[in-house]
């Protein structure tokens, strides 16, 4: 007896361990919630658009599993790298390269066949192993477990040409859109001004935001943010940048802070009216 | 053929038909319940009756229907063509309730009990029939003594695997009525002929055990070991089976563009990942089988009273070691095998797996499989005390430390590490500036292999311990062996640097030169070992069951680790397909489709490792009971 009750300690106290371990030793990373489509409505402005498509792009889309300049594993699409400008500058040039073989006439067409049919151009150097780069590994985003609308695309491009800094050619959704179908009663719980926003989202928790009262230093202060948010992330505009710190906090993080402690998940939970008038007010408001 | 009639049936027969009888049974009923249940549950819809009905045909569309309309040209009057539609689109109240049950937990852990007890029971029945082979060949009666333990450790596992696969069954019915409806359309001919199988599978179990001691000599020898090459045809064809719902589930295929189903029942088994889940089950399932039954022989080690016992269970815990660590060494390539196609398939899912969501579960299976690796090296070494000569080798055994935990080491590193901002500010970010590098794959893939080279050398060195090679050409073998793990470890090395200086998806590629490395040296040098050894002088016999006590512990680390990663493995697998039921095909809307943190998933494989361990002991204790019973007869 006395050795089976030793047996049944060590396995226990084992078992344990491997359990401490799961969740003391390393940290509790809180998988993004499941994806749902976006509420497109009609009334929504281009600048609203294009924020969606950067929260799609960072989220849903999945895009920047690959698209990132840590793994290399795809081209870089809203930062200059080695393979050049950002795609909305270089599309165009893509589609007369001798090995395009694709459809598009415009810099926008390419854009769209690359998210519905990757494999209709593949960059050197990133296609499937052993087929010549005639196949690419990228999914289709408008099918399977990304599923994109059209909408949606049409905001991912729009993003992306805005990111490049060329003109934003993709038309806004009409009603047509199957989400544009969603009743305008679809936004009711948007916060009506940006200062209700930054409470309803908790922002002042964390951070102090000049022209409101409470504040907190657990994040950076805001005080001057529009003036230096130019300067924090290469080829991002202040305003691009100040999108990217909220949709995707731990993409970049002031010196100083901790990562991970922004809730990466208010993309998902702030409506694309909120967004743009939290980024129009720190651009105002803060400099 | 005598023996049918001298009572070999006798007390079998009703054991063989009660259980083949339920399990049919209860696979049948899984069938026929199944447009019922959904009806039968309490559902969300019902608890909240003020919401209106769901339309009909939304959610319970039919996954296969027959046709409107005229017969097709050529087919006979009145047979229907049969359209398969795409998955059901289902919302959250379409999920039963089941009160006191939460879904996702309840099938979770069900699923993973059936699995530790479906490997357990596939895998022992392998060794057993390669040890009985073993003792035919060499006529010596140990082997088959040995192997008629490990087949009686092994059956009442056979009973609660069946059981636990039954209530898995009516889980999935009760739990998730719209997924198990639309994989039944797909495999209903696969999950009949799954369940015709067991009536196979028991019959062959039930000779092959009950007939061990009348089927012993002669003929009847020859007939019972092919019993035991049909329990284990029988059993494997069980598991590939069953492999294809869990590989269409997570990289469906015979579907088009839409995810309908195309009738082509061959094409949506013969999924990109059924072969790689395949090997790897296979291989997974000798080096978990054999880590419990060495577990038992452990246990068995340490209650023994008199040294005969010791002397058997000790000689049996070697052997079922022996057995964990030859499927144990493979294992990582077939791991391998199975992410480059999980890669194939989907970009996507291989970094969800890799760099995403789950990058910190493989720190945690690094921080098991180095417990294993160490576990194992300290059994052997242990080992070693009991042989003669073996004094010769054990000053090598401090430097296969130092190897084995620098190799533990970097394969525990991770990328990113946790930090304060303090410290981030003072590191100048989230990687080490020097020990960030190694939390790379090409760090982790040369550790691995260099982990596998020294287990093996370790091994080696144990089956030498008590001879002296007499061979002419001993010293230019010996040479060539060390040029061989000296020259594969530099390669290793090599090729590991040599990752840091070209592309990820290059890089990848690596990994297969690195492996074929580690294999050359395993094969050639056993090779040259087999020969220079033949007819060697030994220095002494191993003194069987002069063992210390903590060397068990070590077979018991083994067995517990074993589970424990199971099921961790198990549940990066199943959750690799996120929030899907069918990835990209049919989407999970449940209230529990979302991925719990590593912690909360830890939770859950420890309740399973502890409810395991609670059925094997009472497994354990049948077995031994029946045991007792036949020494009291025999004396």
């Amino acid at each position: 007896m006395k050795v089976f009750i030793r047996i049944i300690i060590f396995s226990v106290v084992l078992s344990l361990c491997y359990w401490g371990f799961s969740n003391y030793g390393i940290p509790q990373v809180i998988p993004e919630a499941p994806p749902v489509e976006e509420k497109i409505s009609g009334s929504m402005t281009m600048d609203q658009y294009i924020a969606l498509g950067g929260k799609i792009f960072n989220g849903k889309g999945t895009c920047t599993l690959c698209h990132n300049p840590v793994g290399g594993r795809a081209p870089l699409l809203v930062e200059s790298g080695k393979d050049g400008a950002p795609i909305g500058a270089r599309a165009a040039d893509r589609i007369k390269d001798p090995r395009y073989k694709g459809k598009a006439k415009t810099a926008e067409e390419y854009i769209y066949e690359s998210e519905v049919d990757p494999s209709a151009f593949v960059v050197a150097g990133f296609g499937k192993p052993g087929t010549n780069d005639t196949v690419s590994p990228m999914p289709a985003t408008n099918k399977g477990s990304i599923g994109l609308s059209e909408a949606e695309i049409g905001a991912v491009i729009a993003y992306l040409q805005k990111s490049a800094g060329v003109q934003v050619t993709v038309k806004l959704p009409t009603g047509a859109a199957p989400a544009a179908a969603a009743p305008a009663t679809a936004e009711p719980q948007s916060a009506k001004t940006a200062e209700e926003a930054f409470g309803k989202h908790g922002c002042t928790t964390c951070h102090t935001i000049p022209g409101i009262a409470e504040g907190g230093d657990v994040g950076p202060n805001f005080k001057g943010l529009s003036s230096r948010a130019g300067s924090r992330v290469k080829g991002l505009s202040p305003k691009e940048y100040i999108m990217q710190s909220i949709v995707s906090p731990d993409a970049y993080t002031v010196k100083g802070f901790e990562p991970g402690t922004m809730p990466a998940d208010l993309g998902e939970k702030m409506t694309v009216k909120e967004l743009d008038m939290i980024i129009k007010y720190l651009m105002e408001k803060t400099g | 053929m005598g023996f049918l009639g001298k009572g070999l049936f006798k007390g079998v027969s009703f054991r063989f038909t009660s259980l083949t009888a339920c399990l049919f049974l209860i696979f049948f009923a899984s069938t026929l319940i199944l447009p019922i249940s959904h009806n039968a549950s309490l559902s969300l819809k019902h608890a909240f009756a003020t919401e209106s009905p769901a339309p009909a045909g939304e959610h319970a569309a039919p996954v296969l229907s027959k046709a409107e309309g005229k017969p097709e040209e050529g087919k006979k009057e009145g047979e229907g063509k049969f359209t398969y539609q795409p998955a059901p689109k289902i919302k959250v109240e379409d999920y039963p309730i089941v009160k006191g049950f939460n879904s996702r937990i309840a099938v979770w852990i069900v699923a993973q009990l059936h699995l530790f007890f479906g490997a357990f029971v596939l895998a022992v029945p392998i060794f057993v029939l390669v040890i009985e082979g073993v003792g035919l060949a060499t006529k010596d009666e140990r082997y088959d003594h040995m192997a008629h333990e490990f087949i009686k450790v092994s059956m009442t596992a056979f009973s609660i695997t069946a059981s636990l696969g039954g209530l898995l069954s009516l889980m999935l019915v009760s739990f998730y009525p719209d997924f198990f409806k639309y994989m039944a359309g797909i495999f209903g001919k696969t999950m009949i002929i799954y369940a015709l199988l067991f009536f196979g599978e028991s019959f062959c179990l039930y000779v092959y055990y009950y007939g061990w001691d009348r089927m012993n000599e002669g003929f009847s020898k020859w007939l019972h070991l092919t019993m035991g090459l049909m329990l284990n045809v029988f059993g494997m064809t069980l598991m590939v089976l069953s492999n294809t719902w869990v590989s269409f589930m997570m990289a469906p295929s015979g579907i088009d563009d839409a995810g309908v189903f195309t009738g082509d029942i061959w094409a949506a088994i013969r999924g990109p990942l059924w072969n790689p889940i395949n090997l790897h089950r296979f291989i997974a399932n000798i080096a978990f089988g054999g880590s419990i039954v060495g577990a038992y022989a452990a246990f068995k080690f340490l209650s023994a009273k008199t040294d005969e016992e010791k002397a058997h269970y000790d000689w049996m815990g070697y052997t079922a070691n022996f057995i964990a660590i030859f499927g144990f060494l493979p294992l990582p390539f077939a791991g391998y095998w199975l992410m480059k196609e999980v890669y194939g398939y989907s970009q996507q899912m291989g970094i969800t797996a890799m760099g995403g969501a789950f990058a910190w579960l493989f720190i945690i299976q690094a921080v098991l499989i180095g417990s294993l690796f160490l576990g194992a090296n300290y059994y052997l070494w242990c080992g070693m005390g009991r042989i003669k000569g073996s004094e010769r080798y054990t000053p090598a055994i401090k430097y296969l430390i130092v190897v084995i935990v620098g190799c533990f080491l970097v394969w525990f590193t991770p990328h990113t590490l946790i930090m304060t901002s303090k410290e981030v500010t003072q590191v100048g970010g989230t990687h080490h500036p020097v020990l960030g590098f190694l939390g790379v794959m090409s760090a982790k893939n040369t550790a691995v292999n260099i982990l596998i080279v020294s287990t093996f050398l370790s091994f080696m060195l144990y089956r030498r311990s008590n001879k002296i090679a007499t061979a002419s050409w001993t010293s230019t073998g010996n040479a060539l062996q060390v040029a061989l793990f000296a020259g594969g470890a530099i390669n290793i090395v090599t090729l590991g640097v040599y990752g840091y200086f070209i592309p990820a998806n290059i890089r990848i590629g690596l990994s297969i030169p690195q492996v074929m490395t580690t294999l050359t040296i395993i094969i050639v040098s056993s090779v040259l070992d087999g020969f220079m050894y033949k007819g060697a002088k030994s220095t002494g016999p191993i003194e069987w069951g002069k063992m210390g006590q903590r060397s068990q512990y070590a077979l018991f680390l083994l067995a517990v680790s074993f589970t424990w990663l199971m099921g961790l493995m198990g549940y990066v697998r199943s959750a690799l397909r996120q929030h899907w039921h069918v990835y990209t095909v049919f989407r999970d809307n449940s209230l529990d489709a979302y991925t719990p943190t590593l912690g909360y998933a830890a939770g859950i494989i420890t309740i399973a490792v502890y409810i395991f361990i609670a059925l094997v002991i009472f497994a354990f204790w049948i077995a031994n009971f029946s045991a007792k019973k036949h020494a009291e007869a025999s004396h």
